[in-house]
């Protein structure tokens, strides 16, 4: 999201103007509770994250140099405070969200449903079906998974900076990302994959041992 | 390149970090294979499409909270200025 267009708003909220704080509230209180949903999964934790994120700002509006776009240090503020609303709700406040061994790639889910979409991605995106589709897909996934889509994909952090947010190595990150833009891949394909156009998953995908196959 | 090797590149490959020796093999595998071709396809068409999505809307009455408490809170913290 771009919002170089902030500062005159940032520098009069900084002064104590209140109508140019609540503009930013106005502006961003979407987008942050989205992004809350998308970590925390439900609408309680998600509605506390958004009144810690907002309070926070307030309280540290001063102390913002402005290096970084508004949008970009609030969407900071938020993921951390709804990451650590998960590490609390499990009890494990200092533990790191689990790390799991970098695997070779060999169990990742193969795609199976394999066909070009019939509409283009961000056409269907304005389909309120196709919204509720798509956040539940983003639900189904496992945690973990969809931890690093969002912040990654989503978001748009870098790998380094998802992966110290969320406590695991780059590795991990990496991993976590493709078993999950894997995963929605194939869901979302089910649903937007043009049927008359699918093809079969190509013959490799379906045995577990091809590695002197050369194409 | 086979397509489980294929797979294993995938995330250097969309996010544009691949090795230039292996995107040779990545897109020559890509040009002869036609799944692999469409679930790449999918793929950065999934995540266009989760960045793009309309955020959720808030619920009217924590909206409504929501600004009564922030304005509480400036007030409190900008005595002179509301």
């Amino acid at each position: 999201m771009d919002g170089n267009e902030d500062g005159g708003l940032v520098t009069r909220a900084k002064a104590g103007d209140y109508p140019a704080f609540e503009a930013l509230i106005s502006k961003y209180e979407r987008p942050i509770y989205t992004l809350a949903r998308r970590i925390v999964g439900n609408v309680e934790d998600a509605e506390d994250v958004v009144q810690e994120t907002f309070t926070s700002v307030l309280e540290h509006l001063t102390d913002f140099r402005e290096e970084a776009s508004f949008y970009t240090w609030l969407s900071r503020i938020a993921s951390n405070h709804a990451l650590k609303l998960l590490r609390k709700r499990r009890g494990l406040s200092t533990v790191p969200l689990d790390e799991e061994a970098v695997s070779d790639g060999r169990d990742l889910p193969r795609p199976e449903f394999i066909a070009p979409w019939a509409r283009d991605p961000i056409e269907a995106g304005k389909d309120p079906s196709v919204r509720a589709l798509i956040e539940k897909a983003l639900g189904e996934l496992d945690e973990k998974y969809r931890l690093a889509f969002v912040l990654r994909d989503v978001q748009g952090l870098s790998t380094e900076a998802a992966a110290r947010a969320l406590g695991i190595s780059e590795g991990n990150l990496k991993v976590r990302l493709l078993r999950a833009r894997l995963q929605l891949r194939e869901r979302v394909t089910r649903a937007l994959g043009d049927e008359a156009s699918r093809v079969a998953p190509p013959s490799d995908h379906e045995e577990t041992r091809h590695d002197d196959d050369v194409r | 390149m086979t397509c489980d090797d294929l797979l294993k590149a995938l995330n250097d490959y969309v996010d544009g970090r691949i090795d230039p020796a292996v995107c040779e093999r990545f897109e020559s595998h890509l040009a002869g294979c036609n799944p692999c071709q469409i679930v790449v396809d999918n793929i950065r068409q999934t995540i266009t499409l989760y960045k793009a999505g309309e955020p959720y809307e808030l619920p009217a009455e924590f909206r409504r909270e929501l600004r009564r408490s922030l304005r509480d809170q400036w007030k409190r913290k900008f005595p002179e200025r509301i």
